[in-house]
């Protein structure tokens, strides 16, 4: 059955989108995941226009972990405090990152902007993982108890001033640290149409050592302002956000969640990991070869004055 | 073939009549007009193209050349111009990059042309230059003339490369029938991404390879429907729309965790 996209302006088949929301959703709900990082490079593979995927992606990130944010909010598992500084944060970096948005797409250099961050922070993050979780799985097989770093360990990062007490996450550090992750995130969302939790989480965990219970749900709380936003100054400033596009993903992507969470929980975490990794990486290897294959068109329109 | 030259008698004999007292003379040339039936035409979500029929006559024609086909006419629907650019990728440490870029200003979002002939069977390529008839010869003028001849006309060819390729510009050799010796049919191409906005739709005349007259006429293409008003929305009220879109996305994310709740 297609269907006419008024903002991306072609005809698509809605059970490809549905389906292709359900499967992301399933996984987003598996490895706690918004899912965004997926959902924008398949949409590009699918003929969607750079800039709408993008935006579209931010809108439908937005259901996913409002979703996940109320299940962890029910469970007591949110820091409001800490996710309130990132966001602010976030903001600053969502605001930069339209601007820069703005500035690829009028110099013509947004696909390959957005496919080179893409490439470089899938693979970074895919790899990091993989190898990490092949570690853990490997030490898990020889029987050695896995090794984890105590949370009361400190780094560079505790050195900084202007801390701030975070009672939920039993954390007291520098607030410079987390304005800066949140305004880092906020400008991978607007670019990239991505929540971030693919590098929130261990940003979180590995850097800040905010305790893993209060971390998927502080990052998707946050996560909900921040793509809220980039999807509200995409709509303003670039007109790019579909909706019709984005609740088809939605649709799909809310009810694959719910099973994919299930099926997580037969998992165990360093199986889980790998697998996410794997996963991320594919999608990096695959935005990589399109860099460098020759093109089938070398030449390529768009509207001129896109101010 | 009795009936039709009777016929054919018929029409220069009562012309005769009609013009003899004042021009006897000097007869009068020929003219062109078309006729759309409808000045706005809306096309729904579903559109995958069309065929445009425009139906125009030709006025004072000389009946010995219409019985020889020597008069062609060429329909243009052309769609509203806006400024294009064209990039070229290049390889940069095996990289493909956009790096050279031309604009165009006012390049005809559509250009379908319909033809009686081959366009190089009606007149000298040197008449289409002139006239800026056709998608080879369509004059695309350079934002920046004073680049070297030979990228503008690279630039030029990629871009009517494209156009052709996305649909926009077509010719359709023959799409011009005539009827009878006045009366002629133009069937011109609506690609299923024709753009909103004026269109004009132009008839050139041709008589044994010379130009002769010019009509147009406008067409106001719409889109009709539910993702119209979407996309209408989106455009004159950016903000509400982010709003709702936001909602939207809340609404989902909660019904779709008590509708699916598994835990």
């Amino acid at each position: 059955m297609g269907i006419y996209l008024p903002i991306a302006e072609i005809s698509v088949n809605v059970f490809v989108l549905l389906a292709m929301g359900a499967a992301v959703g399933f996984l987003s709900g598996m490895f706690g995941v918004g899912g965004g990082f997926l959902i924008t490079p398949l949409l590009i593979f699918y003929n969607i226009p750079p800039a709408i995927a993008v935006a579209t992606g931010a809108n439908q990130v937005i259901a996913s972990s409002f979703s996940g944010a109320l299940s962890h909010f029910k469970r007591g598992t949110l820091d409001f405090k800490l996710g309130g500084v990132l966001l602010a944060g976030g903001i600053v970096g969502s605001t930069a990152g339209i601007y820069v948005f703005a500035l690829l797409r009028r110099l013509g250099q947004l696909d390959l902007f957005i496919s080179l961050l893409y490439v470089v922070l899938l693979g970074t993050v895919g790899g990091l993982m993989l190898v990490e979780s092949v570690n853990a799985l490997r030490a898990s097989r020889s029987g050695a108890a896995p090794v984890l770093k105590k949370s009361g360990q400190h780094n560079w990062i505790h050195r900084l001033p202007f801390k701030m007490r975070f009672r939920a996450s039993k954390l007291f550090v520098s607030v410079i640290p987390v304005l800066g992750l949140g305004a880092g995130i906020g400008f991978l969302s607007s670019i990239m149409g991505v929540g971030g939790g693919f590098i929130m989480v261990p940003a979180l965990i590995y850097l800040l050592k905010v305790p893993t219970n209060v971390v998927i749900g502080t990052s998707l709380f946050q996560i909900i302002f921040t793509s809220a936003y980039t999807t509200l100054v995409h709509a303003t400033t670039n007109q790019t956000v579909d909706v019709i596009l984005a609740f088809l993903l939605m649709a799909g992507g809310v009810a694959g969640a719910q099973y994919g969470a299930k099926a997580g929980q037969r998992l165990r975490g360093e199986q889980l990991r790998a697998l996410l990794a794997m996963l991320v990486l594919a999608v990096a290897i695959r935005l990589a070869v399109d860099l460098f294959v020759t093109p089938p068109n070398l030449y390529s329109l768009s509207a001129a004055g896109l101010n | 073939m009795a009936g039709m030259r009777a016929f054919a008698a018929a029409i220069p004999l009562s012309m005769l009549f009609a013009i003899s007292p004042a021009t006897a003379q000097t007869p009068p040339t020929e003219s062109i007009q078309i006729g759309l039936s409808t000045d706005a035409i809306s096309i729904t979500a579903g559109f995958s193209g069309a065929d445009l029929t425009i139906f125009g006559s030709l006025e004072n024609p000389d009946p010995l050349v219409a019985r020889q086909g020597r008069y062609d006419v060429v329909v243009v629907l052309e769609g509203p111009p806006r400024p294009v650019v064209v990039r070229r990728k290049d390889r940069v440490l095996g990289v493909w990059i956009n790096l050279d870029s031309e604009t165009f200003e006012n390049v005809p979002v559509s250009y379908s042309v319909a033809t009686t002939r081959p366009l190089q069977d009606i007149a000298e390529p040197a008449k289409y230059k002139q006239l800026s008839l056709g998608a080879q010869n369509l004059y695309l003028k350079p934002a920046d003339e004073t680049d070297s001849p030979a990228t503008i006309e690279e630039f030029t060819a990629a871009l009517r490369e494209r156009k052709a390729a996305t649909g926009l510009y077509s010719e359709n050799v023959g799409g011009v029938q005539f009827l009878s010796q006045n009366l002629f049919r133009a069937t011109v191409r609506l690609a299923p991404n024709v753009p909103v906005g004026t269109h004009k739709a132009r008839a050139f005349l041709f008589k044994s390879g010379m130009f002769v007259k010019e009509s147009s006429a406008q067409l106001e293409i719409r889109k009709s429907g539910f993702e119209q008003s979407v996309f209408r929305v989106a455009h004159d009220y950016s903000f509400l729309y982010g709003v709702f879109a936001i909602s939207l996305a809340m609404l989902t994310g909660w019904l779709g965790r008590i509708i699916f709740r598994k835990d």
